[in-house]
């Protein structure tokens, strides 16, 4: 993409965008009782807003489908684009259910969006996988949900939000991960999520771009809840996939998480090691944006900061453009070794992705 | 990264530095000690309502500190009686003497500016401030204080700030972090209108406790995260006064990041500047890049300094930062406590030591 250089092997894209073309596409999957819901209501669509759709990082140059729809929502276009390049690529849906506050309507959707999936993205291109859109306000159906598509070979992650009403290290969330362990799936938390919380800690800002920003500080404080609640103590099989966090803020999270937790471990007996630990066993991230310096000298430093390049998973963020291409920012200024692992190595070992046979893995029957 | 550098130096190689702390508290020992400075209206509010902020406990915090006295060293209790900070002649032989601070500035953090009655948060911290010049400033010539403003109230912050501008020993106005909006809104311009006209820089630091939970994805659970992510909520903060142009708007306007940990801001500005460079149509009020605001601007205090597993790390860090960003701070007399002989786990370079322990606090506070 971009005119970046192709590179040596095919990547698995581990975030790229499927867009819900119009709400009328969910109909045959609801329902008589919420189609009617929908259309009498006048409910015309529940895409997100925060893709303002004037703003450059909306849509890459040339992403926008000649047929109208919202970027992300042609597969033909996804395929010329995307799949060409690539091994796998992991769709992230962020159609927003998550912001229904009815708790049946929202599992009904996302039983919908789900099934739409399926028939509209991975029963067609063997390139594709998905994650699987749950009802998250209420953990309960959304291990239910989880259980539904848990065995389909196409689902190999389960999406969560980046922004909650509460912070995902909470009890109350633990049969999401019950049910996403049982299934070997990976938690993916997404840039996103439900407002009811100001999107600041500190209050409500006045620009797109103050949102966009604070996302990070999202991820942030999401990840320092998981490790304290002991989730990955209670679940060691568990794996998370910070998807759109950002990436380099992570050494200055665990430099100060790990101080405070020696002098304030007693509060969290359960969290027997230090959290950087937990982290790099449990933890992903993926590349794109990488929010890097600009120098190779500066890339080595923050690889070096990380303290391993298993932590890292290809992305594109396709179709959407909030920052540089993720070849230019990371990328080229890692080894081959630390390029392979990103592009692949690294994802193959997180996902459920099934057998590769070949150094490629062309032979895998996907 | 410096290769193979001490880890801890002993300490008897160690030469003394002169060491300006930018984060010592001085604490109201009871609300008795307040009343002679509070007018009989609000005396008497005391007696009628007392505190109210924003949680519903009558006293502690829902996220129980390590130890008692909002955090405390165990020894930091003064034999006088009476809490921790409290006692000047104990701060002076546990602080002041004992480590040859040159000059401490105080941040009271009673809390007057979280009250949910405006003029009241307004009353107590003119008492604060008139307690502060009696009982600390004007006691010790060490000693600098903050000023103590009702910031939810910008136009109570500046008459508060403007009658303090000609008393000695202010150097600073003092906002907590955890506000009810983020600081870059209009409601707090008129705080930074009087700061810049004073040219008084504006400190804030960590603490506080709003409606607003300190996650953006809700309450946490453990004293543990409120503290970590106290992080957040200055980054936040950062986040705000850049793109709402308060840099624009107020040229002169300085603020001091104090007790907020300082490694997350290199990576932060990363991300701003090339945001920035995607979404400037946004913000045409700004002229620069957010980086470049950060450090006309701002400056950070080193307590409570992040501890990378290898400690060199540390060094790599000043370095991106730029070593006239930070400026030293114990924290005292607070749990986390970091010791000048021993916050540091590498040895620095001499100039970067100068500049860290004394010479950028000078600069900005123009001591």
């Amino acid at each position: 993409m971009n005119g970046a250089p192709a590179p040596p092997i095919r990547p698995i894209d581990c975030d790229v965008h499927n867009a819900v073309p119009s709400i009328e596409v969910l109909y045959p999957y609801l329902e008589d009782h919420w189609r009617d819901y929908l259309v009498e209501r006048g409910v015309t669509s529940l895409e997100p807003n925060y893709y303002p759709r004037g703003l450059p990082i909306s849509c890459l140059p040339g992403a926008r489908p000649s047929s109208g729809g919202p970027p992300g929502s042609d597969l033909d276009l996804l395929r010329e684009q995307v799949l060409g390049g690539v091994r796998y690529a992991i769709l992230n849906c962020l159609y927003s259910i998550q912001s229904i506050h009815n708790e049946d309507w929202a599992a009904a959707m996302a039983t919908a969006l789900n099934q739409w999936q399926v028939e509209h993205w991975l029963d067609l291109d063997d390139r594709l996988r998905a994650s699987i859109v749950v009802p998250v306000r209420s953990p309960g159906r959304a291990a239910e949900e989880i259980e539904r598509w848990g065995d389909h070979p196409g689902f190999v992650q389960v999406l969560l939000l980046a922004r909650s009403s509460t912070p995902y290290g909470k009890r109350h969330h633990w049969p999401i991960y019950a049910a996403a362990v049982r299934h070997r799936l990976p938690v993916g938390i997404h840039a996103g999520g439900v407002t009811e919380n100001p999107i600041l800690p500190v209050g409500w800002p006045s620009h797109y771009v103050e949102d966009y920003a604070g996302a990070a500080q999202v991820f942030q404080t999401q990840l320092v809840s998981l490790v304290c609640e002991g989730v990955f103590g209670k679940f060691p099989e568990l794996r998370v996939v910070l998807t759109e966090s950002g990436v380099t803020w992570l050494p200055a999270l665990l430099w100060r998480l790990d101080k405070n937790w020696k002098g304030l471990r007693s509060e969290v007996p359960w969290v027997d090691r230090p959290p950087s630990e937990i982290v790099r066993e449990h933890v992903r991230l993926t590349v794109q944006p990488f929010d890097g310096p600009r120098t190779a000298e500066g890339v080595r430093r923050v690889m070096d900061h990380l303290g391993s390049d298993e932590l890292l998973l290809f992305s594109s963020d396709y179709p959407h453009w909030h920052a540089r291409d993720p070849y230019e920012s990371c990328l080229r200024h890692l080894s081959a070794e630390s390029q392979r692992r990103v592009l692949r190595e690294n994802s193959l070992a997180t996902y459920r992705l099934g057998p590769e046979t070949g150094p490629d893995g062309d032979g895998e029957h996907g | 990264m410096v290769e193979g550098v001490a880890e801890r130096a002993p300490e008897r190689t160690r030469r003394r530095t002169t060491i300006i702390d930018c984060d010592v508290h001085n604490s109201v020992p009871s609300d008795a000690a307040l009343r002679p400075y509070l007018p009989a209206r609000w005396r008497r509010y005391l007696d009628l309502v007392g505190h109210k902020g924003y949680h519903s406990l009558e006293r502690g915090y829902a996220y129980p500190k390590i130890s008692p006295g909002g955090g405390a060293r165990v020894d930091a209790w003064p034999p006088s009686g009476g809490v921790p900070g409290s006692d000047l002649d104990f701060m002076r032989e546990q602080l002041l003497d004992n480590y040859g601070i040159e000059i401490a500035v105080l941040n009271c953090l009673y809390r007057a500016g979280e009250q949910l009655n405006d003029e009241y948060a307004d009353a107590l911290a003119t008492a604060i401030n008139d307690w502060q010049v009696e009982e600390w400033t004007g006691r010790d010539s060490r000693l600098r204080a903050s000023m103590v403003v009702p910031y939810e109230a910008g136009d109570l912050a500046a008459k508060e700030i403007e009658r303090l501008a000609g008393t000695p020993g202010f150097v600073q106005v003092l906002v907590l972090p955890r506000t009810r909006e983020p600081l870059g809104r209009r409601r707090y311009w008129p705080l930074y209108e009087a700061a810049e006209h004073y040219g008084i820089p504006v400190g804030i630091h960590f603490a506080g406790l709003t409606g607003n939970p300190i996650t953006s994805s809700g309450w946490p659970s453990y004293y543990l995260e409120d503290h970590t992510v106290m992080a957040q909520a200055f980054q936040s903060q950062v986040i705000s006064l850049i793109f709402e142009g308060v840099f624009e708007r107020f040229p002169r306007l300085r603020v001091a990041l104090v007790e907020g940990g300082f490694a997350w801001m290199v990576p932060l500005l990363w991300r701003l500047d090339d945001l920035y460079e995607r979404l400037h149509e946004e913000v045409p009020h700004l002229r620069r890049r957010p980086s470049e605001y950060v450090r006309e601007h701002m400056r950070m205090t080193t307590q409570p300094m992040e501890e990378p597993e290898r400690p060199h790390h540390l060094l790599d860090l000043i370095e991106q930062l730029g070593p006239e960003m930070l400026m030293f701070s114990t924290d005292y007399p607070h749990w986390d406590f970091d010791d000048p002989n021993r916050a540091f786990q590498v040895r620095l370079p001499e100039e970067v030591k100068s500049k860290v322990f004394h010479e950028n606090a000078r600069g900005f506070y123009g001591f």
